[in-house]
């Protein structure tokens, strides 16, 4: 990682209750593939970065990374 | 009058809305999404397609190009703004719609003509319609199926912001909601493309009661 740079992991996924389409798909396809007992499937995004500083990650969220009508988003510093 | 289209990179249809302005017997204006500021136009067309890619979501950057704060500040000001498919999600996107659109609910890019019902005439862009008026629209998309939360969509109803309703509903939105306007009815966000129907060659001219109604409710 370039120096002086501190790695963040964002991850963002729809809200609860709003349809995931996606994680329906994949739920309904792993039984296919023998894997049982699969309850839930939610489908996010991750978004891994390197930034000078974490101050602005949420407001980077907020406006950009996710929609807050319809998304939830958490991020750490992983490195 | 003269209505300016918002061209993107990755839209589609611009150039057909440009072309049904023309038909409406308006001045079409190219507004590039680079420049900052709307020419001078009398109403705006965002049209459809796949800004920026849809990366990250469908009209998530378009939503910070260089023209958007101007047509933020028209849309405020009361000026007439119609969002077409993609030009819905950037509306969305912009905060100057409510709600956003998910993807279709059964997972598949939709292209069809579907019924629909024009449900509010007290927008610019629905003043020349009758209410209740059907119009047969075609739809293409991959992300059309509106969400707000039961609140909000409970205000949309309460105050008559549907504009426009699938009677049959092609991607699992809410209330079968096919457009919605903002609270000062200017601006108007609908999946189905009406530029795609604007003359009687394309199969139909249906989406020139959507497009005309502009100079209908500027007395034009």
């Amino acid at each position: 990682m370039a120096e002086g740079f501190i790695k963040v992991r964002v991850l963002v996924r729809p809200k609860d209750g709003i349809l995931d389409p996606q994680g329906e798909v994949v739920k309904n396809a792993l039984p296919a593939l023998g894997f049982d007992g699969v309850e839930t499937v939610h489908i996010g995004r991750l978004i891994e970065m390197q930034v000078e500083s974490a101050d602005e990650i949420d407001a980077m969220c907020q406006r950009l990374l996710a929609n807050p009508t319809i998304e939830e988003y958490e991020w750490e510093v992983v490195g | 009058m003269r209505i300016g289209v918002t061209v993107f990179p990755g839209s589609n249809c611009d150039r057909d809305a440009l072309h049904a302005i023309e038909l409406i017997g308006a001045d079409s204006v190219e507004l590039w999404h680079a420049d900052q500021d709307l020419k001078g136009v009398d109403a705006v067309i965002v049209p459809g397609g796949f800004s920026y890619g849809d990366y990250l979501r469908p009209g998530a950057i378009a939503r910070f190009a260089k023209v958007m704060p101007a047509l933020e500040d028209f849309a405020r000001d009361g000026g007439p703004v119609l969002g077409v498919c993609n030009g819905f999600q950037v509306l969305t996107e912009a905060h100057l719609l409510p709600g956003a659109l998910l993807q279709n609910i059964n997972m598949r890019f939709v292209c069809a003509r579907v019924r629909t019902r024009i449900e509010n005439t007290d927008t610019p862009w629905t003043a020349g319609c009758d209410a209740g008026e059907e119009l047969t629209l075609p739809v293409a998309h991959n992300e059309g199926n509106y969400f707000a939360d039961p609140k909000t969509l409970a205000t949309l109803e309460d105050e008559g912001r549907v504009v426009l309703r699938y009677l049959e509903n092609p991607n699992g939105s809410a209330n079968d909601i096919a457009g919605v306007c903002n609270e000062g009815r200017n601006v108007v966000g609908i999946m189905p493309h009406p530029e795609r129907v604007s003359e009687g060659v394309l199969g139909s001219d249906a989406g020139l009661r959507i497009l005309r109604s502009v100079l209908v409710r500027a007395g034009v």
